[in-house]
């Protein structure tokens, strides 16, 4: 015969201490357990969710891409009229046309009413050294829109008044200019008008005045530098050629480029849906990270409670068991049995109980998770397998050792 | 013949509501391979106490206790265990066998201190020997009283023990059982054992080869006479 012997036949013959202890064992692990399989789970949905999100994203930036293809088929562009002799080098580099042209060539444009321009904005454009605030700035005159190919369009750009200015957002800051405050450019009194919002291009640091008082300024009476053709429309593939071909009639010394175009504008579209997209993502992972977090806490109060909980249950138990038990260890010291066998017989009652709670736990666990299946952690096992006798027989250390302090004379002399 | 068991001027007492009892005054004893010693008294004069302290299992407060040779009180608590396995068995009044063991099981009992490979048989052979063989699988709840004693009875022989400490042990049984644990103890002696046998069964002492009588603690006298 063996101690194992001995303790299983115990067990049997009290089952009820035994079973109680297996509950309290079981109860802890089932918790730890569904626990760990609910965050795991939570988990794997959330993965779920993003990559679905993530996928549906992709559908429909490449369905926003198809659509802004088709949209853009019939969508006006914008196409720049120049002196046929301005080098597009320096236009490039310069930012602006160093030759001009006599401004009634938009009037000519606009009184040919082109099919295919919409909006007619003839402008002097320049770089100039602001010499009263010592700043490089672009000098535009404008006059406004001298066409527009329906009365119930919306003008996209109106003129500027005499004595007046638009400035860019950079130049503002800068200057420390707003609007209101008088300034003196080139030695002609200005009031600003507006300050425009931050554009994070070129026009930043433009100062838009009335045409004539461009012109004025920069000494080129009657004369512009450029026309702006926006919102073109043209239903033919090559819309390019097309009403390259159609102003080269009408103003046959100038040339045209495109600017602005709808590409830039399709791409920022793209741009701001794939950040959009981004942004509502990263909003769901926020939010599942911190429903997560609030299941992480109530896992993290409720699985130290069951354990600590099973653990005082078990001690309990344990000392009942010592107590119940007095006589038969009295009869075991007596028959020759050392008090480290006593011990190791608690302990090992302990851990034949854990193990069992263990075994039960995880099976409700298990059970009770039930739709969270795929989650289940199958290598946690082991480690409740091994954690939970551990735990009872450390819960029944104390009972043990008070077991193997009895005196077995004493409790035979009573009897 | 060296004794097996020696007892020299013991004395142990107890502490008391009016102050400590003394269970045994300078008692001196000696039993010797083959004899068969009872000690009989009144209740309370300390033969319980003697047995315990003879068995190892109560430290004296003054006095020695040497068996085969050895004072087991001179041991460590763990070495004295494994010394009582070896060199006593013990039975007692109320059995005292394990409840959820069976009557197999509660014989080998004393074999989980000692381990010996022998230990099954030599179980089986004393199961036979007083008559438990269709019970041996039964738990004791379910013996009779007297086959709850040959059971503790079997229990105690189990190690070849050299002295068998016996409390009382036909104080619930019939004549019959009476007189089958006696005729046990009696071979055991004439074997080649030391019985010590305390009683207030007068056909027990009537077995004994020697008496001895314990009066408030101390031994009054001893009567000597062949063992039956």
């Amino acid at each position: 015969m063996n101690l194992l012997h001995l303790i299983l036949r115990e067990v049997g013959y009290r089952p009820l201490n035994f079973m109680l202890g297996v509950v309290s064992v079981a109860v802890a692990v089932a918790c730890l357990v569904s626990e760990l399989t609910v965050l795991k789970r939570y988990d794997l949905r959330t993965d779920g969710i993003i990559a679905a999100r993530s996928a549906e994203t992709q559908s429909r930036m490449a369905g926003l891409e198809d659509d802004y293809r088709k949209l853009t088929l019939k969508m006006g562009f914008n196409v720049l009229i120049l002196p046929k002799d301005q080098n597009l080098g320096d236009l490039y580099a310069n930012d602006f046309a160093a030759k001009s042209m006599p401004e009634e060539y938009a009037a000519r444009l606009a009184g040919s009413r082109v099919a295919t321009i919409n909006h007619i904005l003839p402008i002097l454009q320049q770089k100039v050294k602001w010499p009263e605030r010592e700043r490089t700035i672009l000098l535009m005159g404008v006059r406004g829109e001298v066409y527009m190919q329906d009365a119930k369009q919306k003008q996209l750009m109106g003129p500027v008044a005499s004595g007046t200015m638009l400035i860019g957002h950079e130049l503002a800051v800068n200057l420390k200019l707003k609007g209101g405050d008088d300034v003196v450019l080139m030695g002609r009194k200005f009031t600003v008008a507006q300050v425009n919002p931050e554009r994070g291009n070129k026009d930043d640091i433009t100062v838009w005045i009335n045409l004539a008082e461009a012109q004025a300024l920069l000494a080129k009476p009657g004369q512009i530098n450029a026309i702006m053709a926006l919102d073109c429309t043209c239903d033919t593939i090559d819309r390019l050629g097309k009403i390259r071909a159609e102003i080269a009639r009408i103003l046959p010394d100038t040339q045209v480029i495109e600017f602005a175009s709808q590409a830039v504008a399709r791409a920022e579209a793209r741009q701001r849906a794939a950040s959009e997209a981004a942004a509502a993502m990263a909003q769901e992972k926020t939010v599942r990270a911190k429903l997560r977090a609030e299941k992480e806490a109530f896992a993290a109060v409720l699985i130290p409670v069951a354990l600590l909980g099973a653990a005082i249950w078990i001690g309990l138990l344990a000392f009942s068991n010592v107590r119940e038990r007095a006589l038969e260890i009295g009869i075991l010291r007596a028959l020759g049995l050392r008090s480290r066998q006593v011990l190791l017989m608690f302990l090992s009652r302990a851990l034949v109980t854990g193990f069992a709670g263990a075994v039960l736990g995880f099976a409700v666990g298990v059970l009770a998770t039930l739709p969270a299946m795929p989650a289940l952690q199958l290598p946690w096992l082991p480690l409740v397998l091994l954690a939970a006798p551990a735990l009872a027989a450390l819960a029944s250390w104390l009972p043990a050792l008070i077991a193997t302090q009895q005196d077995p004379a004493d409790i035979l002399r009573k009897e | 013949m060296s004794a097996i068991l020696e007892i020299c001027d013991l004395a142990k007492r107890y502490p008391g509501p009016s102050g400590p009892v003394h269970a045994l005054v300078n008692v001196s004893l000696q039993v010797n391979p083959g004899e068969f010693v009872v000690v009989q008294g009144p209740s309370g004069c300390g033969k319980s106490t003697l047995l315990l302290a003879a068995g190892g299992l109560l430290r004296p407060d003054a006095g020695t206790v040497r068996i085969a040779g050895q004072d087991p009180y001179a041991l460590s608590p763990e070495d004295r265990a494994g010394f009582r396995a070896a060199h006593i068995g013990f039975v007692f009044q109320q059995f005292h066998l394990v409840p959820y063991l069976s009557i197999i099981d509660n014989v080998l009992a004393p074999d989980l201190a000692l381990q010996r490979p022998d230990a099954t048989a030599r179980a089986a052979e004393l199961i036979a020997r007083f008559g438990l063989k269709d019970r041996q699988h039964h738990l004791p709840g379910q013996l009779s009283v007297g086959e709850r004693q040959r059971t503790a009875l079997a229990r105690a022989l189990l190690n070849r023990p050299q002295l068998l400490l016996a409390d009382e042990p036909t104080g619930n049984l019939d004549r019959d059982n009476g007189v089958l644990v006696l005729d046990a103890l009696a071979e055991f002696a004439r074997a080649g054992g030391a019985v010590l046998l305390a009683t207030h069964d007068i056909a027990a002492a009537g077995r004994a080869g020697r008496t001895v009588h314990l009066l408030a603690g101390g031994v009054r006298e001893h009567d000597r006479k062949e063992p039956a």
